[in-house]
């Protein structure tokens, strides 16, 4: 990947339905696309309902109403009780692990991305050149080697066995890089260098704020990699009380499908899946305004 | 002065460079020694060069699975980038009521976790209470079996366009968004309309955008684990231990203990992939320069 388009960044927070002027609405594609948000959303919406039923009215009745019985509460409650709260735990542990590692993430990939953009020292481009290389290079690929490694020094089965290999991203450092040159006038530098502020004081207190779309899109990308993550765990980590959500979940699913009909857990499954997935969405919601402008950054440059 | 702003830059990169070098080079070198070796019940470990990639070039079980997924990338990749594409441009048109509404409950999936995503797909489908089952039955069809041999990959890869057709569309319409207003007045005082103005200057514009986005595909398709992992519990006789390539280096290493052969399969995984995303590289440069 070379450095070819110069498209400003800027131009993302433009005014939505730009384009040719004097465009109408158009019903027919409004409906259309109406027509494929129902299929994004009808999982989601079986998996709502799904969470309010008793064990029997999952294969009893139809899959995406509610049923007469409304056991909601039942199941929450049963959620965070059985295993004296297991879930509870997977829930907090998958939360430790995706929001260390994406911060940590984050903050390498800004001090590399602003080193890489602004300091032309000896060896940046081919250090550069191999770290994009990497990005092809697959996390799964990884991770038995990884395994193998982390066995021999005492680190599987515990917290930094997915946490320390959830800090390298290089796709973060390219995104981080090409957003630090636009985003970071040089002549901002040369003026703080003139008034005598260190290297390090320039980045806390001016780079950082210039940096926050693309810190917080890096951010919220690893922390989701890192809530998602399922195969690292599951090698990595045997002791139940370190698992999380991901990995508690597909456990609780294999009870179920052992168990068949008779082991009451498909509810568990069904609402602690419901639960997993709030906070993230919640982070989406909440940050658009930041990770939308930061992703243009890594579309636009190639 | 200037030697010491060098320095400095590798100040910077460095803490970022470390754990690169600990977390990705060294596993990387390590796979590849390993991959080397052979662990006998009789000797211990012997050096054996190449012997283990030989034996995985004629392993019919791994390349069925190399098969598979290239197979899962020509039919599902294509249609996720449809979709996200036709999304991202309707979306940027102006022409929707709704598009912000519309815009985030596409993007949805992509915040549930994979395992969440085949858990619950894995409902959807289920022969004997799943919705799509019930349907068919009050409708008085046959219900398709979704688990079933025939239908699986194609099962499989509605659950990823489902979890990544809401990221592309993201990816595209933020790339559309930075397009250059001047663009659209040169092909406004052109008089094209809608359609034309979406070939000639957005598609074009979105090369870079889609170019990624498809390099992602490749990794993500060949990769492909978390969801055959959990279909396989409710359908073991279509998925085997060596469904993908990622699940069959996962038995090696976990369930036959065989991890030298296993780090031989991950390592030329991780070749197949680089080779093929150079390849699509490729062909999408040289189609820009003919």
């Amino acid at each position: 990947m070379t450095t070819t388009a110069t498209a400003p960044v800027t131009a993302v927070a433009r005014a939505e339905g730009r384009g040719i002027a004097g465009h109408r609405r158009s019903p027919a594609l409004t409906l259309g696309m109406l027509a494929f948000l129902i299929y994004f959303l009808l999982p989601l919406f079986w998996l709502v309902v799904a969470s309010t039923k008793t064990m029997g009215d999952l294969f009893a009745s139809f899959g995406l109403w509610f049923a007469d019985d409304f056991s909601l509460p039942d199941n929450l409650r049963r959620v965070f009780t059985v295993q004296d709260g297991m879930y509870g735990r997977w829930l907090l542990n998958t939360a430790i692990y995706a929001v260390v590692s994406a911060g940590g993430a984050a903050v390498l990939a800004a001090l590399g991305g602003y080193g890489f953009a602004k300091f032309g020292f000896r060896g940046n481009k081919a250090l550069f050149g191999l770290v994009l290389g990497a990005i092809m290079v697959p996390s799964t690929a990884l991770a038995i080697p990884t395994y193998l490694i982390f066995a021999k020094i005492g680190l599987v089965n515990t917290p930094w066995a997915i946490i320390l290999p959830s800090l390298v991203n290089p796709f973060g450092l390219y995104l981080m890089r090409i957003y630090a040159e636009d985003a970071v006038p040089d002549s901002l530098l040369e003026a703080a260098r003139i008034d005598g502020a260190g290297e390090f004081r320039i980045f806390r207190q001016v780079v950082l704020r210039l940096l926050a779309p693309g810190f917080v899109t890096v951010l919220l990308f690893t922390l989701v990699a890192t809530w998602n993550n399922y195969f690292l765990p599951l090698i990595m980590l045997n002791d139940p009380s370190l698992y999380p959500v991901t990995v508690g979940l597909a456990n609780w699913a294999a009870q179920a499908t052992v168990a068949g009909g008779s082991g009451d857990v498909v509810p568990l499954v069904v609402t602690g899946s419901l639960l997993s997935i709030i906070p993230l969405v919640a982070a989406f919601l909440m940050l658009q305004r930041y990770w939308q402008g930061g992703l243009a950054t890594g579309g636009v440059k190639q | 002065m200037n030697r010491h702003r060098a320095r400095v830059g590798y100040l910077f990169v460095a803490p970022f460079l470390l754990v690169f070098v600990a977390m990705l080079v060294v596993p990387l070198a390590y796979a590849g020694y390993l991959s080397l070796f052979r662990e006998q019940l009789i000797g211990g470990t012997t050096f054996v060069g190449l012997e283990n990639y030989a034996r995985a070039l004629s392993d019919e079980r791994l390349l069925g699975g190399v098969l598979r997924v290239g197979e899962f990338f020509l039919i599902q990749v294509p249609l996720m980038l449809l979709l996200g594409l036709f999304f991202a441009l309707a979306l940027d048109s102006g022409m929707l009521w709704l598009s912000r509404f519309i815009r985030l409950g596409i993007f949805v999936p992509y915040a549930v976790p994979s395992v969440v995503a085949a858990l619950m797909w894995g409902y959807l489908y289920g022969p004997e209470f799943g919705p799509i089952a019930q349907l068919a039955e009050t409708l008085g069809l046959p219900a398709p079996n979704l688990l079933g041999g025939s239908l699986m990959l194609g099962s499989l890869a509605n659950i990823v366009t489902w979890e990544f057709a809401g990221y592309n569309m993201i990816i595209l319409y933020a790339a559309l968004r930075a397009i250059p207003s001047e663009l659209y007045e040169a092909a406004a005082v052109d008089g094209a309309g809608a359609w034309r103005t979406a070939w000639n200057v957005k598609i074009p514009a979105l090369r870079p955008a889609l170019l990624m986005a498809l390099i992602f595909s490749v990794i993500g398709s060949f990769q492909l684990f978390n969801e055959p992992q959990l279909m396989q519990r409710l359908a073991p006789n279509v998925i085997d231990s060596a469904y993908t390539p990622n699940l069959y280096a996962y038995s090696l290493a976990f369930t036959s203990q065989d991890v030298n052969y296993a780090a031989a399969v991950s390592f030329l995984l991780g070749v197949v992939i680089v080779a093929v995303s150079y390849t699509v590289q490729l062909a999408a440069n040289r189609r820009r320069t003919p």
